[in-house]
């Protein structure tokens, strides 16, 4: 199964989370880290929930995982992506937590608590994005 | 301890009105909410001019001058939107409430008007267009879950319900039972989309996945179109109307950190709402309420799984018993918790919640077409926001 269809669409970017999806676009993928703090947060916003900081990092992220729950997406069914889509949330190792869905996965095999592992593929205007895929050696 | 909440019983809902609930109203959602507003005020014996204040949703359609030049309003020195999409949906009663505490207003109308069905934007369509803002609704999953084709309000919340199947072992057929009790209310409501047609669990089986393995087209609300228009006074003035007033006991709004309405992925543990949990600390712990006192209860289902989490939430029974609680005939009218008599937004339709509080009151009026015997206190929850109204 191709996974990977080219035709999904390309994320809207706002000065807020231009960090994360221009990153994403040459296929990094970064967390905002507080420079006052350095807590790690997800989504991207202006200021430290815990700090009061404007001041901001970025981390890079190994873009390995755990499955913390998964949806397997029958209807409705948009053009743009292939069906079933199986959507995910991933903890990622550094402590926060991303919306995605995975890839190279038969959907009766997913499971929580699964190690995942990014990988990127393209957007209909081009920009890369994050996805994810189990990880072979667990 | 010490948290503060609305003065208790301060103001009523003394009128309420609605339109037909069908799958094309073939007029615009003004004219619906005019439709609406009109029959609440006429149910409230009250007119147009006695109004000065309005409060419904940021993300109801309708424009306040158009519906003020339309109803007829003389002077309206209150309005209020509440955010949070229909987890907000209860909100209206809060805002209300407090204006009438407040004396910021003497008669406020809360109203939402909506073409769920037959307008530009089906909230159950596959939508790409990727906003970064979502009309203040509470979600940023315009942004966030798009580009990964997790398109609607079903796909955000099935990742939250997954995960309360796996912690607690709840399957499927567990909110089934509850869609067939929720179908076997609006079987006999003449105003619900399921009128006359129950259904059967294996006919909610069968029913085509939507999304796997939580939600299957029979645990999806009926989209709508239609409206709904409730009247609000001080409880001083409500005793000189002429039905009996049903109270705002209290009214509450939970927000905790992080949290989102249905794209709600980023609390720490999605197995549980630990946001109606707050809500439910507010309606009973802080208002002074008792969960014993609560004849009736009206609790938004959008989608089946998050009736069973608010039930758990709410503290009606254990993290993980919903599904017994159910299973007992709990939400039956012979049941502990008679709920969504009216068939919920599953069985009677989706009037973005507030077809809800208009259950509440003709439960408490006892005007009910399931009627609760003597029922006098009702509970109801948007998640986010929440009500106990009563006739004491
Ligand atoms: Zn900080």
């Amino acid at each position: 199964m191709a996974a990977d269809a080219p035709t999904r669409p390309s994320p809207t970017v706002t000065d807020d989370s231009a960090v994360f999806w221009d990153a994403a676009a040459e296929g990094r993928l970064v967390a905002q880290r507080c420079a006052g703090c350095g807590r790690l947060r997800h989504p991207p916003r202006p200021m430290c929930p815990a700090c009061s900081s404007l001041e901001v990092e970025i981390a890079e992220l190994s873009g390995q995982g755990t499955l913390y729950s998964y949806a397997i997406l029958h209807h409705p069914q948009h053009p743009a992506f292939e069906y079933p889509v199986i959507a995910a949330l991933v903890d990622l190792e550094e402590g926060i937590r991303l919306l995605s869905c995975l890839t190279d996965v038969s959907k009766d095999d997913v499971r929580i608590g699964m190690p995942v592992h990014a990988h990127f593929v393209p957007t209909a205007d081009g920009p890369l994005i994050p996805v994810f895929r189990p990880t072979e050696d667990s | 301890m010490g948290r503060r909440t609305l003065a208790r019983g301060a103001a009523s809902i003394v009128g309420a009105g609605c339109t037909e609930f069908s799958r094309r109203a073939g007029r615009t959602e003004l004219q619906l909410a005019c439709e609406s507003i009109s029959a609440a005020l006429d149910d409230a014996d009250l007119a147009a001019a006695d109004v000065d204040g309005i409060v419904s949703y940021t993300v109801d359609p309708v424009e306040e001058t158009e519906l003020v030049r339309s109803v007829g309003f003389e002077e309206v020195n209150f309005s209020a939107r509440i955010p949070y999409g229909g987890g907000g949906s209860v909100g209206v009663l809060q805002h209300a409430a407090a204006a009438v505490a407040s004396g910021a207003a003497e008669v406020v109308v809360a109203y939402r008007a909506i073409r769920a069905r037959s307008g530009a934007s089906r909230f159950g369509s596959a939508k790409t267009a990727p906003s970064p803002t979502s009309g203040h609704s509470g979600t940023t999953a315009m942004q966030w879950c798009m580009p990964f084709g997790v398109l609607t309000p079903a796909s955000w919340m099935a990742l939250n319900s997954v995960r309360y199947m796996h912690e607690f072992g709840v399957e499927s057929a567990d909110f089934g039972r509850a869609v067939v009790q929720l179908r076997e209310y609006a079987a006999t409501n003449p105003a619900a989309w399921g009128f006359q047609n129950p259904i059967t669990l294996d006919e909610h089986q069968e029913s085509r996945w939507i999304v796997e393995p939580c939600i299957h087209l029979l645990d999806c609300c009926q989209e709508t179109d239609g409206s709904v228009a409730l009247v609000i006074t001080g409880s001083q003035r409500a005793a000189d109307l002429p039905h009996t007033p049903v109270r705002i006991g209290t009214a509450s709004t939970a927000g905790l950190f992080e949290q989102e309405i249905a794209s709600d992925h980023y609390r720490p543990d999605l197995s549980v709402m630990d946001g109606t949990m707050a809500l439910g600390r507010r309606l009973f712990e802080d208002a002074g309420f008792s969960r014993d006192d609560i004849d009736v209860a009206l609790i938004y289902d959008a989608f089946s799984p998050i009736l069973l989490m608010q039930l758990e939430g709410l503290g009606f029974c254990g993290f993980g018993e919903a599904k017994d609680f159910i299973a007992d005939g709990s939400l039956a009218l012979d049941g502990s918790l008679p709920t969504n008599t009216n068939g919920g937004l599953i069985g009677e339709g989706y009037i973005h919640g507030l077809n809800l509080v208009l259950e509440a009151v003709r439960q408490l009026r006892g005007t009910a077409v399931n009627q609760v015997a003597d029922a006098r206190t009702a509970v109801i929850s948007a998640s986010r926001t929440g009500a106990i109204l009563t006739l004491d």
